[in-house]
């Protein structure tokens, strides 16, 4: 069937020395990434756009372009992919891991900042390193995209709320001149301290293999 | 000696309080004991009696007028009548102002838990009755405890329950309750059965069943006592719903075992069969009771949503039927307290939608108020009750059963954490596994059951267990309870964090779970999030819209949140006098023009105003009083506990604060205006209710002369 076939244990094992996943889960991932994009070796967004799942969900757009955001790769580089690789795929899904009992503290730090930055990179579409007022206007906007008119009007009173406390806590003495420019990578980590981004941004990755659809935790 | 004391000043009041507290407690203790036993004491079984007393004074009257025609009394006494409510009253009465009188003494409340200086006075006061007159009142009757004093403290906790972290942690609360009670009360029943059967422990009339039916009784984390100690520390969340949820839930083991054990300590022997239909009977209980709880949850809900013309009994309804719930449980012997639990968590977030400001301070006031006296009652009682006895003090038999809870307690809690982490994301630490082990405080529970059994069968064996259930509770309260907080300063185990609850938090909580959706079906695989998300959407789609009244079942809670949030904050401005006082939180700087996106011009140098009305500082000083009303203020929303209670003001001064806000918004603007009076008007207001200042779009459509627009070119914008 092709270059999958030729995928060796070790390939297996290189790529599980760079994502922290275990060969097994690797395997499985594997698996589901070959359905996604049907055999083939790369996937679109219009492959991730056909999972009926995601239909329902708001940030469904969001979610995508995160896969093909070249900031979420561990490079420097910006822009984003048309088509992405199982390795790339790989390396979004790696900031979804949870910590284990054997990771330390400051791994636990590291695996914190990475959570973070994925977030801001998802909010911060165009790159320069802020998320602006306009951004946030639109993230509001989009989370509330499924609850019809109601959402629209308020969604931008939220988001000045929202930006307006970032910059009271962050910037607490501004004068009346000064201008927030936007949310830095700093300020974002700030406000998100107390919701402890290290155990609660993780995906349960199945250990044993699996066929499609599995039911359970 | 009045002068001298009145010259100590601050400190001289000091010392005058606690003697007054001594002073009152005194008064109290006589009070009590010469009222108390002048009527009959009333039995256990029989419970209140108020006819007795009304015939009484009936037959008394009766019997004057056969005898010959005394004068007209101007004065009588009757005090028969009275006597139970009056009882009760003075009861409460004494337990308030206990609680009053420990706020008053700082120093001491700092070191030795509420719980303990509770039951000391219960002793106190057991132990001048008894002084006074030879015997007390029966004070712990069963009846009373389970149907009166335990239900507004399930309530209320079941209530305020912190929905999302007991549900995520639901797997392991269930397995520390049900494996962990009956690992506990196995230990325990079968290891004192080997105790008893120690020649000379004079301890050999005790069999295995009542053994296994006192281990029962003594394993089950007391949901009082935890609710009591933990709030007190502040301890992590995680942790606290941990302990707590697992003395909530426990009651439904307890509750099967003890049945179990109580049929059979009859009967004699036990089959196969019987365990059997012991684990079916466990599920019938614990699910029938989350049942009926939910039942009326539902039904509560649903009359919520037509009280829109009554605002005023809307409380009422929510107290019936949460009630209901748990004495309708109690009838088919299912476990009252889970019914309880399901019943208050499922309706609250539709009853809250649904009812006004007033009615949801209401019954958050009543229920801390009820489940706070209650509370002092039950600890008050334990002592009277200690002091009564009846006890029969068996060494071997008391020492065995401590130190066998404390093992069985902490084998147990390592045994489970071990098991539990192969499934647990976030893993237990050892400092955890210390703290929920430490946590498991027996209680009133416990020696309401061992009170409840029956005389007859368990003739020689009911005074040996209660006195030991009683060792055990004084135990742990006292010593676990006294030494837990020290122990977790000194372990530097994680205190609870302040619940910010900002809006950002709030979008941002919602994004992950958005996000973590996603991403598990992109997986493939449905986790738990896309439970959650499954039943979200179904709860939006279809409950929501049949249980809340009018416009708000359809609003999103994004929406709803904020709207709160807000409300919150009028409410604060309406509380600072709406005047130029600082709001007490940290205050910033930051207004909404700091944030706007910088296009309007810099301001122009003072020779080229063509309106020189205000000087500088005068108008610095008036844009910093009208700032400081604006002011966004970090917002706290209070984890309270039953010290601290946020007060709410009037609901109606509401609409004023918003206009006044619109006002001051107004004024604020046309300051700006005369001040950069060339600068770009702002768009009229278009949201409804509750806006700050709009942000200007950002579209110049006014004259601007050329000096201005370069001053635009420069300024960075985004």
């Amino acid at each position: 069937m092709g270059a999958t076939q030729t995928r060796s244990g070790q390939e297996y094992q290189e790529l599980a020395e760079r994502t922290g996943f275990s060969a097994e889960q690797i395997r499985n991932l594997h698996k589901r990434f070959q359905q996604l994009s049907g055999n083939e070796d790369t996937i679109s967004r219009e492959h991730l756009k056909s999972i009926p799942a995601l239909a329902n969900n708001p940030i469904r757009k969001q979610i995508i372009e995160a896969f093909f955001d070249k900031r979420n790769q561990h490079g420097n580089e910006l822009g984003s992919y048309e088509e992405i690789g199982f390795e790339e795929f790989l390396m979004v899904m790696s900031h979804f891991r949870p910590p284990t009992l054997r990771t330390t503290e400051e791994e636990k730090e590291a695996m914190r900042k990475e959570k973070v930055r994925f977030l801001f990179n998802m909010h911060d579409t165009d790159g320069d390193g802020k998320i602006t007022l306009v951004e946030y206007r639109k993230v509001v906007e989009e989370l509330l995209s499924k609850s019809g008119t109601i959402g629209q009007e308020a969604a931008k009173a939220i988001a000045d709320a929202a930006m307006l406390e970032v910059a009271s806590t962050n910037v607490p003495n501004m004068g009346p001149d000064d201008f927030y420019e936007g949310i830095t990578l700093e300020h974002f980590e700030e406000i998100l301290k107390g919701l402890e981004m290290e155990t609660r941004m993780h995906v349960r990755f199945l250990d044993v293999s699996t066929t499609n659809v599995y039911c359970g935790k | 000696m009045f002068w001298r004391r009145a010259a100590h000043g601050r400190v001289g009041f000091r010392r005058s309080l606690p003697e007054l507290g001594l002073l009152l407690l005194a008064t109290l203790v006589l009070l009590e004991g010469s009222v108390l036993p002048l009527g009959a004491a009333s039995s256990p079984e029989t419970g209140i009696t108020p006819g007795a007393g009304v015939s009484h004074g009936h037959a008394d009257k009766n019997h004057s007028e056969t005898k010959h025609k005394k004068p007209f009394p101007v004065l009588g006494l009757n005090y028969d009548s009275v006597k139970t409510p009056f009882e009760i009253s003075l009861w409460v009465l004494l337990a308030s102002l206990m609680k009053l009188g420990f706020h008053l003494l700082p120093r001491v409340s700092s070191i030795v838990p509420e719980s303990c200086l509770l039951i000391v006075v219960g002793l106190l006061v057991g132990g001048g009755i008894k002084l006074i007159r030879e015997e007390v009142p029966p004070v712990l009757d069963t009846k009373l405890f389970f149907y009166c004093l335990l239900p507004p403290i399930i309530l209320d906790a079941g209530y305020f329950l912190p929905i999302r972290p007991f549900m995520e942690n639901l797997g392991t609360i269930l397995m520390f309750a049900v494996v962990g009670t009956l690992w506990n009360a196995f230990f325990v029943g079968g290891f004192l059965f080997a105790v008893c059967q120690i020649p000379h422990a004079s301890l050999s009339h005790i069999g295995l069943l009542p053994c296994l039916l006192f281990g029962s009784i003594i394993s089950a984390v007391d949901p009082v006592a935890v609710l009591a100690v933990f709030e007190e520390i502040h301890i992590n969340e995680l942790l606290h719903i941990l302990v707590f949820g697992e003395s909530l839930l426990n009651d439904a083991v307890t509750v099967v075992l003890y049945h179990l054990f109580e049929e059979f300590s009859e009967a004699g022997t036990v089959t196969v069969l019987d365990g059997f239909l012991g684990v079916i009977s466990f599920l019938v209980v614990a699910l029938g009771g989350v049942l009926v709880g939910a039942f009326y949850g539902f039904v509560a809900a649903l009359t919520s949503r037509f009280t829109y013309h009554i605002r005023v009994i809307e409380p009422l309804f929510v107290f019936v039927y949460s009630y209901m719930a748990y004495l309708s449980a109690e009838v088919f012997h299912l476990s009252g307290i889970m019914a309880l639990i399901a019943c208050g968590a499922v309706m609250r977030p539709y009853v809250e939608a649904n009812i006004s400001h007033k009615s949801h301070t209401t019954i958050k006031y009543f229920l801390k108020m009820w489940s706070s006296v209650s509370e002092t009652l039950i600890f008050i009682f334990l002592g009277v009750a200690t002091v009564e006895g009846p006890h029969q003090w068996n060494w071997v038999f008391v020492t065995a059963t401590v130190i066998l809870c404390l093992v069985s307690r902490v084998i147990g809690v390592v045994g489970l954490t071990f098991v539990i982490n192969k499934f647990r994301m976030v893993n237990l630490t050892t400092k955890d596994q210390f703290i929920i082990a430490y946590g498991g405080l027996r209680g009133a529970i416990a020696f309401s059951l061992g009170f409840l059994l029956d005389i007859e069968h368990f003739k020689d064996m009911r005074e040996i267990f209660l006195t030991a259930i009683i060792t055990v509770v004084f135990f742990t309260v006292f010593v676990q309870g006294m030494t837990i907080k020290p122990l977790v300063e000194l372990l530097a185990v994680k205190k609870k964090q302040e619940a910010k609850r900002s809006i950002n938090e709030e979008i941002h909580t919602q994004f992950l779970d958005h996000l973590l959706t996603g991403i598990e079906d992109i997986c493939g695989h449905y986790g738990h999030h896309h439970w959650k998300d499954k039943l979200n959407r179904f709860n939006k789609k279809y409950v929501k819209g049949f249980l809340i009244a009018g416009e708000r079942s359809k609003e999103p809670q994004l929406i709803a949140f904020y709207h709160k949030l807000e409300m919150k904050q009028a409410i604060q401005l309406v509380e600072s006098g709406g005047g130029s006082k600082l709001p007490s939180a940290m205050p910033s700087t930051v207004s909404m023009q700091n944030i706007q996106p910088k296009n309007q011009p810099p301001p122009p140098k003072p020779t080229e105003r063509a309106l020189p009305q205000l000087t500088k500082g005068r108008e610095e000083e008036i844009r910093k009083i009208l700032r400081s009303n604006l002011q966004r203020t970090r917002q706290r929303l209070h984890s309270y506990n039953r010290h601290t209670l946020v007060a709410d003001p009037d609901e109606e001064g509401f609409q004023d604060i918003i206009l006044k806000k619109q006002k001051m918004m107004e004024l604020d603007r046309k300051i700006k205006e005369m001040a950069n009076y060339l600068s770009v008007p702002s768009h009229p207001k278009d949201s409804p209710t509750m806006s700050r200042a709009r942000l200007a779009s950002g579209r110049n459509t006014d004259f601007i002369p050329a000096q201005q627009q370069k001053g635009n070119k420069k300024s960075p914008g985004m």
